[in-house]
């Protein structure tokens, strides 16, 4: 079994705050919008590194991601910085219109997505917005899981051409992938190689299904783990193979059961093979105030509910 | 320069074209459409710096957006008449599988079309991005919206409207198509605009007024005067008084035309008060 080593917990916003000071540096097109939140994006150096380059739109999300397509006429690549929830319901008809209807080269980077923002409660919690995202036809959707991959799909989102959504969070969390990895959209890695269960997560919930992993690895149980941070497109292919060899399946994210992860990897068992599968995600439900670990305790999102679904999808097998 | 004789004519073969699009899908938006024929024509024909050759980025010449995409019919006469596709086209207008859809799109990848409008009050927000994209390129051509003036009654436009003046976006003409009318009926019967031109100036504008929206050479003065006050700091606005259905006797002055077509024999009536002068499509 391989060992994965937290290399001090970070931020994955600070990862995206870090790849789009590279960017800065090394991509002179492209350009960064903020809607009043700037700090908690960590869009502060590149603003202090490129204040022509910098636009602070105010509190103002539906003229950001509109004057966001407009930049990209003239051949900017504009990254969006604002809270999860302010970058997809609030103005899904300005993403609908101006960026994946008109194919625009938009950016669109969204922190503190999920539950793990905390104590701001439900009104900035959104569960919902993979959901949201996946379904506009020519959206990319990406879901980091920790710094250093947040920041490699920063710098990789700029070299390509297209719209993409990607989601990161608030709070500390392992930082376990190798520094200055290459991030390929699209591909799924494999964490952990296994026979008995496949256990697929995105987000802050691979390390989670890191640690389940080592406590079946204990009991016997061989899980295979493998990091899904590009929910759309998906790896069919990976997901189909590793299938093949543990026929039973958990996805794990932090997101309503209802849109997420789970349903795309079930539309592809469903089409292709189709395999007992357990899901580890909000069961229909808004958020509440609390801190990060309460709230993945209560709402059954950590590695103890990844174990849990592990065991039960083995019996059904 | 084209001579305003020509111009005129080619607004009368504009207004058939609006005409005979919508009446053969019986569909589409003809009031607004011949509202704004001649200011399109005035635009593409004799203010716009452009290129033949359509390309995305649009980099050193003056770009157009329409937000209004409804108005579809006249952008497309207007643009197939100015080169970008041929006006053969225009028999596609809204057919299965057509470049010419029912709002305008780049996904069909139709020339002269740079971003998909319909979805309102989004126009402004997209031309402002232009706008600081051509001032990142220093690149000193203008950008040119036209907006419907029910329209302004979506909250996105204000928010546009703030940063435009608090960002100095002074590269950029907006119109305002001012008939006063919208699908529902007169824009005070559904959701008064109250004074536009003190809304504007409130929010630190330029705004000047085109009282005849409908006539050639007030349109050419006015976006000449709006051209002269770019640069200087502020976003332009111009208030355009027009009429909706203006052409078509029995279109003008109502809210009846806004989204429908007419039959046989209405389009007969029509065409009649527009004689073919350019040739049909």
């Amino acid at each position: 079994m391989k060992k994965y080593i937290d290399s001090g917990k970070k931020d994955t916003r600070s990862g995206f705050g870090a790849g789009l000071t590279e960017l800065g540096k090394s991509n002179p097109n492209v350009v960064a919008l903020c809607a009043d939140l700037i700090g908690s994006l960590k869009m502060d150096d590149f603003k202090a590194n490129h204040p022509e380059r910098f636009f602070q739109i105010g509190i103002a999300e539906a003229n950001m991601m509109s004057m966001a397509a407009g930049m990209t006429i003239g051949g900017k690549i504009p990254f969006t910085g604002t809270f999860a929830n302010f970058s997809t319901g609030r103005v899904y008809d300005q993403i609908r219109q101006c960026i994946a209807y008109s194919d625009k080269n938009v950016k669109i980077c969204a922190s503190h997505a999920g539950l793990t923002l905390g104590e701001d409660g439900a009104t900035h919690q959104i569960l919902e917005d993979i959901g949201l995202m996946k379904m506009l036809p020519g959206m990319t959707v990406i879901n980091t899981c920790d710094y250093n991959q947040t920041k490699a799909a920063t710098l990789a989102i700029a070299d390509f051409d297209g719209p993409v959504y990607l989601r990161f969070g608030r709070p500390k969390v392992a930082n376990f992938t190798p520094e200055n990895q290459t991030f390929e959209i699209g591909k799924a890695i494999q964490l952990q190689e296994g026979n008995d269960v496949t256990i697929v997560a995105t987000g802050h919930l691979v390390w989670e299904a890191l640690q389940a992993a080592e406590v079946l690895f204990s009991q016997g149980i061989s899980a295979e783990v493998i990091n899904i941070h590009t929910i759309k497109p998906l790896d069919a292919k990976a997901i189909l193979e590793s299938v093949a060899k543990t026929s039973c399946i958990v996805t794990a994210e932090e997101h309503n059961i209802l849109g997420g992860l789970g349903e795309s990897v079930a539309r592809v068992l469903a089409t292709n093979n189709p395999t007992p599968q357990e899901f580890v995600a909000t069961q229909d439900t808004f958020g509440e105030s609390g801190t990060p670990e309460q709230l993945m305790d209560k709402y059954g999102l950590n590695a103890d509910a990844i174990y849990k679904a592990a065991v039960k999808v083995i019996s059904r097998k | 320069m084209p001579d305003i004789n020509y111009l005129n004519d080619l607004v009368t073969q504009v207004r058939r074209d609006i005409l005979r699009q919508v009446h053969k899908v019986n569909s589409g938006h003809p009031g607004g459409s011949l509202g704004c024929a001649e200011f399109l024509v005035a635009l593409y024909q004799e203010i716009l710096n452009r290129k033949e050759d359509f390309s995305m980025d649009g980099n050193d010449e003056d770009l157009f957006f329409l937000s209004n995409g409804h108005i579809s019919p006249v952008f497309y006469s207007v643009l197939a008449r100015s080169g970008y596709f041929p006006v053969e086209e225009l028999n596609t207008f809204r057919l299965l599988n057509t470049r010419l859809q029912g709002h305008p799109t780049t996904h069909e990848g139709l020339p002269g079309i740079r971003i998909a409008s319909g979805s309102l009050g989004q126009g402004i927000s997209v031309a402002i991005g232009a706008a600081q994209a051509k001032k990142l390129n220093n690149d000193s051509n203008l950008i040119y919206a036209l907006c419907g003036d029910g329209e302004l009654q979506e909250g996105q436009n204000w928010e546009a409207i703030m940063y435009a003046s608090g960002n100095n976006i002074d590269n950029l003409i907006v119109t305002v198509d001012y008939n006063k009318q919208q699908i529902d009926g007169s824009t005070d019967a559904v959701l008064p605009l109250g004074n536009l031109r003190a809304k504007f100036e409130a929010f630190d504008w330029e705004v000047i007024d085109i009282d005849n929206g409908n006539d050639l050479d007030s349109i050419i003065s006015g976006l000449k005067s709006a051209k002269e006050k770019t640069g200087k700091g502020k976003p332009v606005c111009i208030l355009m008084h027009t009429v909706m259905g203006n052409g078509v006797d029995f279109m003008m002055h109502t809210n009846a035309w806004h989204g429908k077509a007419p039959n046989d024999e209405q389009l007969e009536n029509a065409l009649t008060q527009n004689p073919e002068t350019l040739g049909d499509y």
